[in-house]
């Protein structure tokens, strides 16, 4: 079938995996049955154990389902070192539920594809060699991608199963209290483990710092932890979240986000107690200082910030111009220790944060989201998923989610190098076009038609280029050409869940 | 002279052989835009960056900005390629580096003339302008301002000028004093533009801004630039204050009303309003556009 966005869906992958075809962005309020783990009753003293193999040894079976967190992003050890006791016990046919995958997880996965012992995968995203691998189909059954809000819709709903979760922490005590903020390898947010500690069968947790019982403050808790394992460390401080953000001298990112803070500040919700998000890149940075003299010059103040959170942010919390950050995960080590140091920071898991079967979430309060994408199509559906060769290469994280903003801003390039990022079709469409309202390139932005308001507010602003998405289509295909068409075999590799469930795309088997 | 009142506030540099920046140009709303074929290209590069420079000028869409070429100087085995490829491409501007008398622009015209005809370009529409970059090329700054009706413009280059001056460049530009005015008044003298030189540190923005209050007060057209981080700042400085705008707004009803009485005569406020004082109107009118200073019906929107 056709789905909403005309993405050809294969009956058998609906009939098959049971999904339903993507509708809209619209969630409704459905009454929802949720779950609940099973748990082993312990009044022991310590769930201190002294290896992983043991630990491995004690939970796992064949067929299970295991997740991780990607708190330690490229600085993560933990991953590996669980991941090498399972594939040398020689387990088989798990699914592998993590919050994400990074780089630094590649190799012992693809590994772990190689042996049958993983055979199923459910992540965020996915890059490099791991990409490349399940995009040239080593993997038996698709992955399932999805949002950070719809992984927690999944698992509260019982569709992900977590039957052991392996969660490294900075810290813990004896019975399982832990939080991200301090020890050697401290991170800041745990959001997204939180979500894997509340609804595991079993639950592991890997530190490499014990403390003395009670530890708090506690994010994660000890009623819902089975195991604490003593490791040598659980992650590499350098590589976890980058060290200073610096702020970027690329004019072009700069024009881009000039022109982004243009929108914002000219746009009907640039008032008093607004709320936003932006991400990580250079542009994005760049959007927070601009945004942040705005705010200083219409005496202008935010009631929150949320998402993933950096140093730019944390420096307005800090001058009172924005009055709470609600964070699910720190990008860098000023955002990480912040939280620690200030209770106007707010930890919230992924749940809170964005996921739709919820008596309310974060991002449903949300005036501004800024996001980022590979390629935006004419529809102005947005992949940020698979590359321009059409290989998986990238992660949905909270795009979805953030997109449900009042005022959704892309924000990219026209063209990167030789590929064009505004194109007649988007290679995989992940994000639906309805929840997009503005794209912003160097040349110019286009806003989505059915914003006739954002039309009207926006057309008065001097100086600022507007054309139709059609228009900076055209112009990025004069400046790169016509890029030929990917070809791919009819082999599903993965399933693109939209927040709500449904399936919006699948990715297809690249052909070389 | 060919000296139209366009704006030549900003003109930017960029390396010929750096196909990304060719490339993005176009993207900053940068008056000018100067295709770097001497210096800023190595020896083994010049080939590819005449190249590059040519296919980059049938391919991109560079807008209103006015396209100028800095080819290799005459002394140079590039120069009559520099010249022949430039024709070809259309360009708006061919730049001289190192300009020290009448001569080099005769004979540059007289290349780019036979470049015209052989490659059917509208004889007369490659325009010109010349670097000044020694001693000599100040003294003789007129003669090179009048040299040809193809010039545009004239542009001090201060690295070569100072070494030549046996000094360096300072904070405050003293060292710079007599060429500046000198450029500048034999520019105006020729009826053409002057364009300051680069300011090359580009972590020294008071510098930089300091520097660019002090050029558009002597009455340069503008500067050179090295960064697209460097527009906006002298666009700001060049746009004209909201007492000028609505004096110029005055002026140019003036002109209205005169045109549709049929009046030779314009009169405001009782008073005859010369030539002067119309040109100065209507390159403010141009600026507060170029800054976007008034709306579409004329009012004024800054701050």
């Amino acid at each position: 079938m056709e789905n909403k966005v005309n993405r050809e869906i294969p009956d058998q992958i609906l009939n098959d995996y049971k999904y339903e075809g993507f509708k809209t962005t619209d969630f409704g309020n459905p009454e929802i049955q949720r779950v609940a783990p099973k748990v082993t009753a312990q009044v022991g003293p310590s769930k201190v154990v002294e290896s992983v193999k043991k630990v491995v040894s004690e939970t796992l079976k064949d067929g299970m389902t295991i997740s991780f967190h990607h708190h330690f992003r490229e600085g993560d050890f933990v991953f590996n070192m669980v991941m090498r006791e399972i594939i040398d016990a020689g387990y088989k046919d798990l699914t592998l539920a993590p919050s994400s995958l990074t780089n630094v997880m590649n190799d012992i996965v693809v590994e772990a594809i190689q042996k049958g012992v993983v055979t199923n995968i459910t992540s965020s995203g996915m890059r490099g060699s791991l990409g490349d691998a399940v995009s040239h189909g080593a993997l038996k059954n698709p992955v399932i991608f999805r949002s950070h809000g719809g992984r927690a819709r999944a698992i509260e709903e019982g569709k992900v199963k977590i039957d052991v979760a392996f969660l490294g922490v900075p810290n813990a005590d004896e019975m399982g209290n832990a939080n991200g903020m301090n020890g050697d390898a401290a991170f800041g947010s745990l959001g997204y483990a939180l979500i894997d500690a509340q609804y595991a069968n079993k639950v592991v947790l890997l530190t490499d710092s014990l403390m003395p019982y009670p530890n708090t403050p506690a994010s994660i808790k000890q009623t819902q932890v089975d195991y604490v394992v003593k490791v040598d460390k659980v992650g590499d401080p350098d590589k976890i979240g980058s060290g200073a953000t610096r702020f970027t001298k690329d004019p072009k990112e700069l024009q881009i986000a000039q022109m982004v803070n243009d929108v914002i500040v000219h746009s009907p919700y640039f008032k008093q107690g607004f709320s936003f998000q932006t991400g990580s890149g250079g542009a994005a940075l760049a959007v927070t200082r601009f945004l942040r003299k705005a705010m200083i010059e219409n005496q202008i103040k935010a009631s929150f910030a949320l998402g993933g959170i950096t140093k730019p942010t944390v420096d307005l919390l800090n001058e009172g111009l924005v009055s709470r950050i609600m964070d699910v995960q720190d990008f860098d080590k000023g955002a990480a220790s912040s939280m620690k140091n200030d209770a106007n920071q707010q930890e919230i898991d992924a749940s809170w944060y964005a996921d739709p079967a919820n008596k309310g979430a974060m991002v449903d309060k949300l005036d501004v989201a800024i996001l980022s994408a590979l390629e935006i199509d004419t529809k102005f559906n947005v992949n940020v998923m698979s590359g321009s060769d059409g290989v998986i290469r990238g992660a949905i994280g909270g795009h979805q989610d953030a997109a449900t903003a009042k005022l959704t801003i892309i924000s990219a390039p026209l063209v990167r190098g030789r590929i064009a990022t505004i194109v007649p079709d988007v290679t995989t469409v992940i994000t639906p076009g309805d929840s997009i309202d503005v794209v912003v390139t160097e040349l110019g932005i286009a806003i989505n038609p059915k914003r006739k308001d954002l039309i009207d507010s926006l057309s008065k602003v001097p100086g600022l280029p507007i054309f139709t998405i059609e228009e900076l289509q055209q112009k990025a295909e004069k400046l790169v050409g016509k890029a030929e068409p990917l070809q791919f075999t009819d082999r599903v590799v993965a399933l693109a869940e939209y927040r709500d469930g449904s399936l919006i795309d699948v990715i297809k088997q690249v052909k070389d | 002279m060919a000296a139209d009142e366009r704006l030549r506030r900003t003109m930017m540099f960029v390396p010929g052989n750096n196909p990304g920046l060719i490339k993005d140009a176009g993207i900053f709303g940068v008056d000018s835009i100067m295709f770097d074929l001497e210096d800023a290209v190595n020896m083994n590069e010049k080939d590819s960056a005449r190249y590059l420079v040519y296919e980059a000028l049938q391919t991109f869409d560079y807008g209103n900005a006015e396209l100028v070429v800095r080819i290799n100087g005459l002394d140079t085995p590039f120069y009559e390629n520099d010249i022949k490829a430039m024709v070809k491409a259309g360009i708006d501007v061919i730049r001289l580096p190192k300009t020290e008398n009448a001569d080099m622009i005769h004979e540059l015209e007289n290349l780019v003339e036979a470049a015209e005809k052989e490659f059917g370009r509208e004889v007369g529409s490659t325009h010109l302008m010349a670097a000044i970059e020694s001693a000599m090329g100040v003294v003789n700054a007129y003669e090179i301002a009048s040299a040809s009706d193809r010039m545009i413009g004239i542009a001090l280059s201060a690295e070569d000028y100072t070494t030549d001056m046996k000094t360096h460049r300072y904070p405050d530009g003293q060292e710079l004093l007599y060429a500046r005015n000198a450029i500048l008044h034999a520019a105006r003298a020729a009826k053409i533009a002057a364009f300051d030189t680069v300011f090359t540190n580009l972590d020294d923005e008071e510098g930089f801004i300091r520097e660019t209050k002090l050029i558009h007060q002597l009455g340069f057209d503008g500067k050179s630039l090295i960064n697209p981080r460097q527009i906006a700042p002298v666009n700001k400085i060049y746009a004209p204050t909201q007492k000028e705008i609505l004096n110029a707004q005055n002026v140019m009803a003036a002109i209205e009303e005169a045109k549709r009485k049929g009046s030779g005569v314009i009169a405001m406020n009782g008073q005859m309003v010369d030539r002067p004082v119309v040109l100065r109107a209507e390159r403010v009118m141009m600026l507060a556009k170029a800054n976007n200073l008034i709306d579409a019906e004329g009012n004024y929107i800054g701050e």
